[in-house]
């Protein structure tokens, strides 16, 4: 069964490879390849879709002015669900293709612990056994799962509607619903300010796919242990010692 | 239309604040009263519905009965529902049941209603859907205990009895009472026609026999604007599924006015907290990043 998913992934990736492309200068590392970018942008803009048009369901005196951008309220409402559906379907896809490097070992449980002294900025670099993804990132990824599923079932069921499922599955489902999308919301703001602003270097690998090696030694140093066989401590040193600051 | 008898606005869904007018001026409480056990089936009620409201032409459905159709529609507001319940003698009672919009004192439909003014309730106690704010997302169906608000796939809106808001007001009755020629349909205010449900009702108990006679006017949603006479008001499932103690599920009162303000201030949360984030603890630089000055009031670091 697996190795099915990886042989599909697999082909995926070299698909999308053929169509695009991974440039990766001197001194970068490929983080994301095709595939992985095209799905990530994907979920992103169903998402926002599906969230746009949903602002027009969940509280409509306040996106009165908002919902007429697709077409007014009605519209907005009847391409809710398909925007859900398209969020799930390619969301589904990057989970195969991320499954692997998204699994939890116990550096995330350690990076989950340490959670404040990285907020609060007193560690400039990530500790040493931090891999392609941290804890938060994962803990993010599989919030998303959870809450996709929730958005599925719940969702199915108010599309659907009363008619079909009964008045109190449909009158729960609402909770549910607006509960997972306020969450994955809150979300997702935490997530674009670190891939943005909030830590520069990062937002390249998801437009190009590539990162610096100081990105990739500072955030991801046991990724950059891997991938170049050199020690990241060591190697921001000499950058150091060189007079080097890092590429953003 | 009488100038003082414009609709008073009492209730509105989605809305925050006030509704707009309420209290100003006093309007009797409306209601229509059913007597089933006057009821011939005669649809004329049906007819003068679909005919004062313009309804388009739909065609009917025979599934083997004398209804019109199976249940209510977009177009179809109206209904008579005919059963036949077998008496433990074995002998048939043929019952007949107009359905239509209760106008609940308590309205499901406005409660699970996420849209501003897409559903409003008049001091008269009329429960009005306004089209033009109507999403057409269907949460009224879920609220509602009685199956009455319908979806048109092409308008993408809702739609139900307004108990002839139009007409009454203007100062008259609704459509389905000036049609009905047996006198099983009243209107008038809420208090008269519950006097003369009752009466009724203890007439059928004291002279005719029917030891159950009762008046239908359930007080778990704080009654309803049409009230029907049973035969049996013990068992008004009978009448083509009358819930006996219908219920709007507590989920929705707690949802709008607690889950969503609260919910929708925590997400924006995330977005201060970044915000405040980026502006006191500042970005996570790749490093080596350059040194900072001395003259900096933090440390100088590395
Ligand atoms: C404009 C909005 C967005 C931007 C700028 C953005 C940017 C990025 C970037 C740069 C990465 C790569 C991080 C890395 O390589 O370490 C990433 C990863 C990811 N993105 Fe987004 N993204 C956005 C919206 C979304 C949305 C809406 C979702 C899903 C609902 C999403 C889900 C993910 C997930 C699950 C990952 C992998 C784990 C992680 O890095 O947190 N992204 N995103
Ligand atoms: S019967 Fe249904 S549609 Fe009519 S007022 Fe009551 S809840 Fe609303
Ligand atoms: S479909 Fe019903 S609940 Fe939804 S906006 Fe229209 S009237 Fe309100």
């Amino acid at each position: 069964m697996s190795t099915a998913i990886e042989r599909f992934d697999d082909k995926a990736r070299d698909a999308f490879d053929r169509m695009g492309q991974n440039e990766v200068y001197e001194g970068e590392l490929l983080r994301h390849r095709v595939y992985t970018r095209f799905l990530h942008w994907m979920v992103a803009l169903f998402f926002f879709l599906a969230l746009f048009t949903g602002f027009g369901i969940y509280m409509p005196w306040l996106f009165r002015w908002f919902t007429p951008i697709f077409g007014g309220g009605p519209l907005a409402r009847a391409m809710h669900p398909w925007f859900g559906l398209g969020f799930v379907v390619f969301f589904a896809l990057q989970m195969l293709n991320w499954i692997q490097p998204m699994t939890w070992t116990a550096a995330d449980t350690k990076w989950i612990r340490n959670l404040r002294s990285t907020v609060s900025g007193k560690e400039k670099q990530d500790p040493p056994d931090t891999g392609f993804f941290n804890g938060g990132q994962k803990a993010q990824f599989w919030e998303i799962v959870g809450g996709s599923v929730v958005f599925l079932i719940t969702g199915i069921i108010l599309w659907k509607g009363a008619r079909t499922f009964g008045c109190w599955p449909v009158a729960i489902s609402y909770i549910l619903h607006d509960i997972s999308a306020v969450i994955m919301l809150g979300g997702i703001f935490i997530h674009i300010y670190l891939s943005t602003i909030g830590e520069p270097g990062t937002f390249q690998a998801m437009i190009r796919g590539a990162v610096s090696e100081a990105w990739a030694w500072t955030f991801h140093p046991a990724w950059y242990k891997e991938v170049t066989g050199r020690d990241p401590v060591q190697a921001c040193e000499e950058a150091r010692k060189r007079g080097q600051i890092a590429k953003q | 239309m009488s100038d003082r008898k414009t609709l008073q606005i009492k209730q509105i869904s989605g809305h925050s604040g006030p509704s707009p007018g309420f209290d100003m001026q006093r309007d009797a409480e409306v209601c229509k009263l059913i007597d089933t056990t006057i009821c011939i089936g005669c649809k004329a009620c049906e007819v003068a519905c679909v005919e004062w409201n313009d309804m388009p032409f739909s065609p009917t459905t025979f599934d083997n009965t004398y209804q019109t159709m199976p249940a209510t529609r977009w177009n179809f507001w109206n209904l008579i529902k005919f059963n036949e319940h077998q008496r433990e003698d074995g002998t048939i009672q043929w019952l007949m049941r107009k359905d239509q919009c209760m106008h609940c004192a308590d309205p499901g439909c406005l409660r699970a209603c996420p849209a501003d003014g897409a559903i409003v309730q008049y001091t008269n106690g009329i429960v009005d859907f306004q089209q033009e704010n109507c999403i057409g997302c269907e949460y009224c169906v879920s609220g509602c205990p009685y199956d009455i608000p319908k979806f048109n796939p092409a308008t993408k809106k809702v739609y139900k009895c307004t108990l002839c808001s139009d007409r009454v007001g203007g100062g008259l009755e609704p459509a389905c009472i000036k049609a009905c020629p047996t006198g099983c349909l009243k209107f008038g205010t809420k208090d008269d026609m519950k006097y003369i449900a009752e009466e009724r009702a203890k007439q059928l108990r004291e002279n005719f026999g029917f030891e159950k006679a009762g008046v239908y006017d359930p007080q778990s949603i704080g009654g309803t604007h049409v009230v029907y006479v049973l035969h049996d008001a013990e068992n008004p499932e009978r009448y083509g599924g009358l819930p006996r103690n219908p219920v709007i599920p507590w989920s929705y009162t707690v949802w709008k006015w607690l889950f969503k303000p609260v919910l929708g201030t925590f997400a924006l949360f995330g977005l201060v907290g970044v915000l405040f984030h980026y502006v006191t603890v500042g970005p996570r630089l790749p490093q080596p990043q350059p040194p900072l000055k001395d003259s900096t009031p933090r440390e100088k670091e590395i």
